[in-house]
This record gives C-alpha cells, sequence and structure tokens, in this order.
C-alpha cells in the first residue's frame, strides 16, 4: 500500500501521473516535465513535497546534540531563522543522509530529512540522544498528532506569488536572504529550495495544504512534479540522496567538502574516519557532447581511470544530456572523457559539477 | 486516457505495427508507451540492413525520466528508419503513431497474425 501525502486528491485532480517515488504516491509529472521545468526557471512551479519529514529537536541540549551529530557546523548558526545544509554521518563516514537545519532558538531547532531515509534517521538521532545522554526531544512531523504539509514554490516569481496568496506573510519574509526561515502563525516559510532558483518551502499544518495549493495554482502557479524536480536539481548542482551519495560514500567524495567542517577541534560522528580516508574521488560534471543520455551508473572512462556517473538526465536549459559523476582525482575540468553508453563510447566534457541556475545557463 | 488505433497489430511490449501494401511492415512505439516515458528527449535507430529475431533489442527511447528499449516485435530485416523521429524525439510524443521508427521486412508475415488487436491491447495497457 502507497503512502499518500496530504495533497494525493490534488494531484489527481489536476490529472498528475503519479507514480511509486520511494513507496509513496507521487506526482512525477501533470502532463509535460520540460514545461514544469521551464516553468520553474523563467516563471514560477509549485512541488509537494510533504513526503519530506520535518524533525523537531527540542530541549536545553540542543546545540551539544547538533553540533556531535551532523558534519556541518551549527555553531555557524548565529541568527534565528538562519539555515545549515550538513550530512549526518555514520562512524564509518558514510553519509546516512543529508537534510537542512533550522536554527529558531537556542531550545528548538528544525530538521528537514529525506523521505525514504526518515524512519532510519529519527532511530539513529534517537539512539545517539541516549547514547550522549542529553536534554533533547525528538519530535518527528511527518505524521502523528500535528503533521505538516510542505509545498515549495519556486521560480523567478515565486515570491511574488506567494505574497499575492498569503498577503498577511509578507512582511516577514519579503525579505529573508537565502537559506532563512521565518515563522508566521501556522506558517514556517523558508528561502531555500532545490531548484537553483529563488523561492520559499513553506510548512503549514498538513490540514491546509490543499487549500493552499489550490490558491496558489489559482494565482497562476504550475503545479511541477518529482520529474521537473530532479532535472532542475541536477541543474542545480544539488545532490540526491540515495543516488549521488549513500552509507557507503564519504561525503568528500560527492562534492560536499564545503559542508564539512573539519578544522575546529569540535568532535562529530564519522571526522576521525573522514580525517584517516581522506578525499579519495572527486565530484564533477559531465556534459554529453554527442547524442544520447547520460544516466546513473554509467561508466565513465579517464586516462586516470574509470569513474562512475551518479545522477544524468537531459538538461532542458542546455538542451544536452549532463550528469554528476565521481571521478578519478586528476581529472581536470575541460578534460574530454569517454562514457559507455549500451557499449558505445561516447564524448563527454568535464565541467564544474553546476550547470544553471536563475533562469539561466551558467556552463 | 491513452489512444489505441483500430487499424494496428500491437506487441506486448508496446510497440505497434502497420502491414504495407508491399509486404514490409512499420513499426513505432504506442501512445500509451510514450505517455507512460514521458518527454521523450532521445531516439536510437536500428542499422538499415540489420536483422532481428523477435523481442530483441532494436530500438531505444529516452525521456528525460527514462530509457527504454523498442524490441522488435517480430523477426525480420530493417529496410528503412524514421530520421525525423530521431532529429525530433518530441515528435513521438506528439503523434506516436505518425512518428514512426522503422520498417522492416517480416521473415514470416505471418507472425502478424499472432500480435494483439487493438481491443486486446486496450484491454492490456489499461
Amino acid at each position: 500500500m502507497l503512502k499518500k501525502t496530504v495533497l494525493n486528491t490534488a494531484h489527481r485532480a489536476m490529472n498528475a501521473r503519479m507514480v511509486d517515488f520511494g513507496g509513496w504516491d507521487m506526482p512525477v509529472n501533470y502532463g509535460s516535465q520540460i514545461e514544469e521545468h521551464h516553468a520553474v526557471r523563467n516563471n514560477c512551479g509549485m512541488f509537494d513535497v510533504s513526503h519530506m519529514c520535518p524533525v523537531d529537536v527540542v530541549g536545553p541540549d540542543c546545540r551539544k546534540f547538533l553540533s556531535r551529530l551532523v558534519a556541518n557546523d551549527v555553531a555557524k548558526l548565529k541568527v534565528s531563522g538562519k539555515a545549515l545544509y550538513a550530512a549526518m554521518l555514520n562512524d564509518a563516514g558514510g553519509v546516512i543522509d543529508d537534510l537542512i537545519i533550522y536554527f529558531l532558538t537556542d531550545t528548538r531547532f528544525r530538521l528537514v530529512i529525506n523521505a525514504g531515509t526518515a524512519l532510519k534517521d529519527l532511530d539513529w538521532m534517537q539512539a545517539k540522544v541516549s547514547e550522549w545522554k542529553l536534554d533533547v526531544t525528538i519530535t518527528q512531523r511527518r505524521d502523528g498528532n500535528e503533521p505538516l504539509g510542505i509545498i515549495a514554490v519556486q521560480g523567478p516569481n515565486a515570491r511574488a506569488k506567494v505574497w499575492e496568496v498569503l498577503p498577511q506573510t509578507k512582511a516577514a519574509i519579503a525579505e529573508l536572504k537565502p537559506f532563512f526561515a521565518a515563522e508566521v502563525d501556522q506558517y514556517f516559510i523558508a528561502s531555500t529550495g532545490y531548484t537553483g532558483e529563488d523561492g520559499y518551502e513553506i510548512m503549514l499544518p498538513a490540514g491546509e495544504a490543499e487549500a493552499l495549493w489550490n490558491a496558489l495554482n489559482k494565482a497562476g502557479v504550475a503545479p511541477c512534479g518529482l520529474g521537473a524536480r530532479d532535472t532542475l536539481r541536477l541543474e542545480a548542482g544539488m545532490n540526491l540522496y540515495g543516488q549521488d551519495m549513500d552509507e557507503t560514500v564519504s561525503p568528500l567524495d560527492a562534492g560536499l567538502s564545503w559542508t564539512v567542517a573539519m578544522k575546529d577541534e569540535r568532535d562529530f560522528v564519522g571526522k576521525s574516519a573522514l580525517t584517516a580516508a581522506g578525499q579519495q574521488k572527486q565530484f564533477l560534471g559531465l556534459i554529453l557532447l554527442d547524442k544520447g543520455v547520460l544516466r546513473g551508473h554509467q561508466q565513465v572512462i579517464t586516462k586516470q581511470g574509470n569513474g562512475e556517473i551518479t545522477s544524468g538526465s537531459f538538461s532542458p536549459t542546455l538542451q544536452q544530456s549532463i550528469a554528476l559523476a565521481r571521478l578519478p582525482l586528476g581529472v581536470q575540468i575541460g578534460d574530454e572523457v569517454e562514457v559507455d553508453i549500451r557499449g558505445k563510447l561516447l564524448k563527454t566534457k568535464v565541467t564544474k559539477p553546476v550547470f544553471a541556475r536563475n533562469g539561466k545557463a551558467v556552463i | 486516457m491513452s489512444n489505441v488505433l483500430a487499424n494496428l497489430k500491437y506487441a506486448a511490449s508496446h510497440e505497434w505495427m502497420l502491414l504495407n501494401a508491399d509486404g514490409s511492415v512499420t513499426v513505432g512505439i504506442t501512445d500509451h508507451a510514450q505517455e507512460a516515458l514521458g518527454d521523450l528527449v532521445f531516439v536510437e535507430l536500428p542499422e538499415v540492413g540489420a536483422h532481428f529475431d523477435a523481442e530483441k533489442e532494436i530500438a531505444v527511447v529516452e525521456s528525460v525520466k527514462a530509457a527504454a528499449d523498442v524490441y522488435a516485435p517480430i523477426s525480420g530485416t530493417v529496410t528503412e528508419v524514421n530520421q525525423a523521429a530521431a532529429d525530433a524525439p518530441e515528435s513521438v510524443n506528439q503523434d506516436a503513431y505518425a512518428a514512426w521508427l522503422f520498417k522492416m521486412t517480416p521473415d514470416n508475415v505471418a507472425d502478424l497474425d499472432k500480435m494483439l488487436d487493438a481491443a486486446a491491447y486496450q484491454a492490456l495497457s489499461e
């Protein structure tokens, strides 16, 4: 039995093509994935991401807990509302999950964790609270008594559309810099996203999500499926858990070094393993010069040895196939390499791992 | 609701076939298949002159979402490919029955009788 978000009926009413997405009955598109992609790059689109799991971390030991739990350093969170992207590692330095941490007060943080990893993450966090004997309460907000829905509104016109539909929130959210959140009444509105565009991610009581979804649609915001979400995040060079990294992959080999705060004295789970192993691979972009489509798990042949594509698709913005890949050290941006697609070796160029943001190609 | 044409034959693997007056068979993917795949961005066609046994991979169609094999619905030799479909993969989304992929000369034209008719394919693809 597939799990459903609170917007399931709304998706079906909008003729969404529904698929089994890791056990969730989710919209992959509402007609054309490519049109939805362009809507977000050029105007405004919205995604139901209520399958993702908000987690409230409350108590006097919040900072102590998060400081040891994740590889990024919550000491960077000094202003209320500020958000931090971080990887939660196991003892071997593999990525259990990647998450966003919102700092609200010194005794209250909110995390958002991935849908497919939510239960394992919660078990891990709970075990660490006990092991470290901390005064922290962990409450997931996806199911249970006070569930939240999450709607991501993304694109150059996203902010204006949200102000139009939720005018009472405008004063609090209009000036939000990227990667901040504000709480207004029942809304938790963050200037975060997974598309490389400006916009908001709105958490609200699950029972109110459908009314907001329909109001945004009436205001001209295009419903977009998880298909477009994937090509948008790929163009933006954002990692997808389970494809670009997992429990067997070090964040240093997944392009996430910028999220790992190694330098100071702070200890965190996985730190000693990362220090011992160092960086083994580099995480870079690829653009296919021949015709075809790059896909995950295809082999990349370079002078320095073989690498592997972790995510690949067709880029609607570039009109070419692009990919993220784990490649041997020594491969340089600009190198020409080959990708094995069904036994044929196709010409591919190594790029930095970001292709398009804010409406245009950056490559 | 996807479209199924009454004058065509179908394979369970979602190819359609049209028997031409010259004995050749035109093959494409069904409307149901293009709808399931979503926006197509790449079509790889077989080589003219190549022979394929039934149910062997003969072409590839890729959408933004996924790659899918196209199978030879019956055994035969490729006589012509539709380069226009490879140049504009979206034409298969627009009309899967107009944007054919290849033509083949069947080893045994009677093989066509074993394929699904429109009603049987409709039932299968629902």
